[in-house]
């Protein structure tokens, strides 16, 4: 192991492991907003949003992620969205993982009992309310795992967007790999700190998961 | 420059060809997987510690890093220690490896669910632990975890994409050829999507029909 390269070069995967908590917060953000609504439109009662809830998860998560970043970021162009490679990067990753995150919110949100709902109903609490103040309530404690889940394969999915040449931690192990010939080394310290970030997100994760259970 | 679908037929047989690249890439490191998933649970359960610290390490970094990322390390690493394997072989080891990974996870935990009195019946019957491991409790544990490592296989099927950037002719390499010689990534990479979409509805189905019939035989 040539720790003398390791030495000189980590400062350069210190600041792409910034990029990817970037991209992974981002795409965060943008998934769970993606999840929310198509969760909404696959619970709707009109039968058009819930079918259009059904053919957004079934896409999204029948074709390969790395496809739809291609697609948004090289072919957008041709029907006039120009984006940068973060940009489009993610864009396509928040949305593809919001179709992930749709069943996981759908999935928590159908576990919450049905005599909750219906004595909800019966105190006098209209649809909207029964919804806000009695299901989400519950069904945001159920679903904090699971997402969690979604949040660890979103992190090593941001891995995606070294094809489009975003500075972020593989993109730069894979430069390196390409000058110094060191493969082991390279990868090594990239996964270190993957697995830091991973790690520190679990915790948080379990954390919260706690604080929900306890209230 | 707007969208003109009508290239994509003349590079019908071009798609194809990496339709069944990707086919042929899914099947054998799903197999891979699949055998390396119980081995790998075998070692991680009942292995000498020897074995076993070095394979826990190496599942530890398998499961908390990028496909990506460790399609490099094979790739690459293989070449510099002397060994140049082709980037077919070399895409099939690193992504049968990545999902062995984790379908020994759930392999192992379906291996500590068989009732303790199958194995101690069989030990009783005068199977030695070898024998009982092999036909009394491995075949209970895999059957078991049927439905969840499917869709270990459908993610394996949508991560072989991966392995173009390493060089493997498949469908998505196809399509960026076709790419390269029209200038057309929206329409083939919109019909490299399609072709996935039509494999993975197939492997579903296949995996449904495989469910009920171990639902059947049970």
């Amino acid at each position: 192991m040539d720790i003398e390269l390791i030495l000189r070069v980590y400062p350069f995967f210190l600041q792409a492991a910034l990029v990817t908590v970037q991209l992974s917060v981002l795409t965060c953000i943008l998934g769970l907003i993606c999840g929310a609504i198509g969760a909404f439109m696959r619970l709707s009662r009109l039968v058009p949003l819930r079918w259009f809830g059904a053919v957004y998860v079934s896409l999204f998560r029948g074709t390969p992620a790395l496809i739809q970043v291609f697609i948004l970021y090289f072919g957008g162009p041709q029907v006039g969205i120009n984006l940068d490679a973060f940009t489009a990067g993610t864009i396509a990753l928040g949305v593809n993982i919001g179709a992930y995150m749709t069943e996981t919110i759908r999935g928590a949100i159908l576990s919450v009992d049905k005599g909750q709902t219906e004595a909800a109903r019966t105190l006098g609490m209209s649809k909207g309310e029964t919804m806000r103040k009695v299901v989400l309530p519950q069904a945001a404690r159920m679903m904090i795992r699971p997402l969690g889940v979604n949040i660890n394969a979103l992190i090593k999915g941001t891995a995606l967007l070294a094809p489009i040449s975003v500075i972020e931690l593989t993109q730069t192990a894979q430069r390196f790999i390409g000058s110094t010939y060191k493969p082991f080394e390279m990868f090594l310290l990239a996964g270190i700190l993957y697995m830091l970030f991973i790690y520190a997100v679990g915790l948080g994760i379990n954390w919260l998961d706690r604080k929900a259970r306890i209230s | 420059m707007g969208l003109d679908f009508t290239v994509v037929p003349d590079y019908f047989g071009m798609l194809l060809l990496g339709m069944g690249w990707t086919v042929a890439i899914t099947i054998s490191a799903g197999l891979l997987s699949f055998f390396g998933g119980i081995l790998f649970a075998v070692i991680a359960l009942y292995g000498h510690w020897a074995l076993r610290l070095p394979f826990r390490a190496f599942a530890f970094l398998f499961m908390g890093t990028p496909l990506l990322l460790q399609l490099f390390l094979i790739y690459f690493g293989l070449i510099q220690i002397g060994i140049d394997l082709p980037a077919f072989v070399a895409g099939v080891i690193g992504l049968g490896l990545h999902f062995a990974v984790y379908n020994s996870e759930l392999i192992q935990a379906s291996i500590l669910a068989v009732d303790k009195g199958q194995y101690e019946g069989a030990r009783t019957l005068g199977l030695s632990r070898g024998q009982t491991l092999r036909r009394i409790v491995i075949p209970q544990a895999v059957r078991a975890v049927i439905p969840p490592m499917g869709n270990n296989m459908i993610a394996l099927l949508k991560d072989s994409a991966l392995v173009s950037v390493i060089g493997v002719a498949e469908l998505t390499l196809a399509a960026q050829q076709a790419i390269s010689r029209t200038y057309r990534p929206f329409e083939f990479y919109l019909a490299a999507a399609f072709c996935y979409y039509i494999i993975n509805l197939a492997l579903e189905a296949g995996l449904r029909r495989l469910e009920r019939r171990i639902a059947a035989s049970r």
